[in-house]
């Protein structure tokens, strides 16, 4: 129940280099699984045309899991994570090709608070489009 | 069609409660494609001061999904459910859900709001373990698009 990052070797302003993740159709078939959230626009395409996307978009829980998984690695203990929000400002469209999409999370530590407890101010853009906004974690370092 | 306001305020009552299995963790970690060892890994959990495996952040999705649904599905709200799409979620923890945990998910509309021509809805539900012990406090707000309109 301990994270891997000090409190006192964390400044606020300090960047957290980005990561990319990959989604690719079959994320997607397995996250669905795994959530049990089966909405078709999230697998088949001709739904999701249907309905007026441009594609299959990718689970907005799923993009969340990945800025989760951002924090997660950085503070080293999942358990430090003791909030976590984030606004779906843009979908992310992912193609039935090898390569799928890109989602590049960034962060910086926003501010230091009591209790040795930071907030990080997270990032996700996938193409042009920032996907999530106001997005945050509060973690509770060492 | 606006959503019916004197929804606000309404709590449902407790759902069944929901048993978290190491499997299903697995099986949810696997599918965000995180390895990390204390979702699947007893002995690693338990070396860092867990009674067995933890979830991920975002893991209470799971079972919001099968519990929160009966809110939503009132036909007196006036929610068209093909238009809907996810707008906001927050998870507040206590502490980590670990597996083992027999959770029960107490939920209230905390807000209707119109946004342009949507309409957004807040969902705030507190989980806890059959014994009674606070887990964690979720946030979802959804979106019925054009429902404003």
């Amino acid at each position: 129940m301990s994270a891997a990052v000090r409190y006192d070797e964390v400044e606020a302003g300090q960047e957290i280099p980005a990561v990319d993740y990959n989604v690719r159709r079959l994320n997607l078939v397995m996250y669905a699984g795994a959530s049990g959230d089966f909405n078709q626009i999230h697998w088949n395409e001709r739904f999701a045309k249907m309905v007026g996307l441009p594609d299959v978009i990718a689970h907005g829980m799923f993009t969340m899991a990945q800025a989760g998984r951002f924090v997660t690695d950085w503070a080293g203990d999942p358990g430090a994570v003791v909030d976590f929000g984030v606004r779906f400002s843009s979908m992310v469209v992912v193609p039935d090709d090898d390569q799928g999409a890109t989602v590049t999370v960034s962060g910086v530590v926003e501010e230091k608070l009591e209790d040795k407890k930071v907030v990080i101010g997270l990032t996700a853009r996938s193409g042009d489009a920032r996907v999530l906004s106001k997005a945050r974690a509060v973690v509770q370092l060492t | 069609m606006a959503l019916n306001r004197d929804f606000v305020g309404r709590t449902y009552p407790p759902s069944a409660p929901y048993e978290v299995s190491r499997v299903k963790i697995r099986e949810f970690a696997a599918a965000i494609g995180d390895h990390n060892p204390l979702y699947r890994d007893q002995e690693a959990a338990q070396a860092a001061g867990y009674p067995d495996v933890i979830a991920p952040p975002t893991f209470p999705i799971v079972f919001s999904l099968q519990s929160g649904g009966g809110a939503l599905v009132d036909p007196d709200l006036g929610l068209n459910l093909a238009m809907v799409v996810h707008g906001e979620q927050r998870f507040e923890y206590t502490r980590p859900v670990h597996a083992g945990d027999r959770l029960v998910m107490t939920s209230t509309i905390t807000d209707i709001r119109t946004a342009g021509r949507n309409e957004l809805l807040t969902v705030k539900s507190d989980v806890r373990t059959v014994e009674g012990e606070p887990v964690c406090v979720t946030y979802n707000t959804i979106v019925e698009r054009g429902g404003a309109g």
